[in-house]
């Protein structure tokens, strides 16, 4: 969990341009992150980098805050 | 009725400095922002030199996140437009901001966007090509990303005639001021593309010098011994505002724009005619929208890309439209110096071309050592001069014969 929250959160960092202690589980990207929809695409694709996964888009839509995107990762590992 | 529109702030990144005092100092002491191209390997490339801007960090004028986000042509327009807000001392406030516009061109656009995400495409397939490609890559986001980044919410638009690009922004602006659409104009142009794609192109098109050894030496409009352009990249952007609207806030008004002309060769995609037939109309186009006689223009600050055959179709046109004054005004040609900046050289030139009205010296045309027997204007060759210039044009043609001119005045109340 641990190590799968440090990747996503270096990812989020470089890509949205935030302070490290702003990415915490409950953050919201949209809400807390700044994200807009063009950076939860590009996230995505970091992520499926990342992880070597595919996330399907529908999955992808449900996903809101840096704790579910953790949570979806694990789980599909 | 047409109102008066006054240039009350500039703005400048060029292979000559990223600050517009300094750029026009260095016009000033001829010398020339061209070098080797150090931002990729062009040993397999017949052209090696370009003037590339150095030292330019997009963090100063936009956030982190937003430098990814942008391509460095609209890093360039939003570094120039808000040196030049700073410079007109303007404040875009809730006020006035759907009465301030935006007009910034560029000739080609996200051209290092388009090279990298190419790349992604044929490597890793589409699902890997950005969300961002087309918002960075589209030519009209400079203009996009001014408004955005400024809070200007007048009219926003952008111009598209390849190296007529930042002259056509300009005018256009000029145009919307004087009838009435907006009251100040963020205008000018951007362009970035010191690229694999460009410099290839260009040189399959013969268009560009190969004086790789020499590269300060290398563009030399109106010498004999030229051979091309030199590509280089940047923005010029000013603030234009109506005049009494400059006045009462107290600005500083560093020239005034009077005439605007356009024209299209209808001729070829890349040559311009010999006898400069398009070129020559257009001239005549902005004199006549300026309401004044040829005998009044002092110093035309030329399109001059250092071509074989453009200097002279443009010295020719000159000549069709000044008669017997074309042997007296004086014409110079900043290109030698900055090397050409395609969609963005309208935007310094004109912002040199205000300079040289405001401070009544004329840049000059370095590498002027044999002039070509068919170029034989006054071409202010080598060194900076003082002039009593009371009118002055500035002449952008690009591919596809699209032809650009803008007639400046020095400023008197």
């Amino acid at each position: 969990m641990a190590d799968t929250f440090d990747r996503v959160k270096k990812i989020i960092i470089d890509r949205l341009g935030v302070e490290e202690e702003k990415v915490v589980m409950e953050a919201s990207f949209k809400e807390d992150l700044g994200a807009d929809s063009l950076d939860v695409v590009e996230l995505v694709m970091e992520l499926e980098d990342e992880f070597d996964m595919e996330i399907s888009d529908e999955d992808a839509e449900k996903i809101s805050t840096v704790g579910e995107v953790v949570k979806y990762i694990e789980s599909r590992q | 009725m047409k109102r008066r529109v006054v240039i009350t702030g500039v703005g400048v990144i060029s292979s000559l400095g990223n600050d517009a005092a300094v750029f026009w100092n260095n016009l000033l002491e001829g010398k020339s922002g061209i070098d080797k191209i150090t931002s990729f390997d062009v040993s397999d490339y017949p052209t090696q030199i370009a003037g590339e801007v150095k030292d330019f960090n997009p963090e100063a004028y936009m956030d982190k996140k937003e430098v990814r986000r942008t391509d460095r042509f609209a890093q360039f327009a939003l570094a120039a437009s808000k040196m030049a807000l700073q410079n007109a001392k303007l404040e875009i406030t809730p006020e006035i901001a759907p009465r301030v516009g935006v007009y910034i061109g560029s000739g080609i656009g996200g051209l290092a966007t388009w090279e990298d995400q190419h790349t992604v495409l044929m490597e890793k397939g589409p699902r890997r090509v950005s969300p961002f490609f087309i918002p960075m890559m589209i030519a009209n986001m400079a203009a996009g990303l001014v408004s955005i980044e400024t809070g200007a919410k007048g009219p926003t638009s952008s111009a598209m005639t390849a190296c007529a690009t930042g002259t056509n922004a300009i005018g256009d602006a000029f145009k919307l001021i004087q009838y009435g659409k907006a009251d100040v104009m963020i205008t000018g142009g951007a362009e970035a593309t010191i690229r694999p794609m460009a410099i290839a192109g260009f040189c399959s098109a013969k268009a560009m010098s190969t004086r790789n050894d020499e590269p300060q030496k290398a563009s030399r409009p109106f010498d004999r011994d030229r051979d091309g352009f030199v590509m280089s990249e940047g923005a010029g952007v000013l603030v234009l505002e109506e005049y009494e609207h400059a006045v009462k806030r107290g600005a500083t008004i560093i020239a005034e724009v009077i005439g605007y002309g356009l024209s299209g060769d209808a001729h070829h995609i890349t040559a311009p005619p010999e006898n400069g037939e398009g070129a020559a109309r257009c001239m005549q186009d902005a004199l006549h929208d300026a309401e004044i006689r040829p005998e009044d223009v002092g110093y035309i600050n030329a399109h001059g890309t250092s071509t074989d055959i453009g200097d002279i179709a443009e010295t020719r046109a000159i000549k069709t439209v000044f008669g017997d004054h074309a042997y007296k005004l004086a014409v110079s040609s900043t290109k030698s110096m900055t090397g050409h900046l395609l969609g963005a050289t309208g935007g310094v030139e004109a912002i040199a071309t205000a300079f040289a009205l405001r401070d009544q010296i004329l840049p000059p045309t370095i590498n002027l050592d044999n002039p070509d027997p068919e170029c034989d204007l006054d071409y202010v060759p080598n060194k900076a001069r003082r002039a009593d210039v009371k009118v002055a044009i500035s002449n952008t043609f690009g591919f596809g014969g699209h032809n650009a001119t803008i007639v400046l005045k020095r400023f008197e109340a």
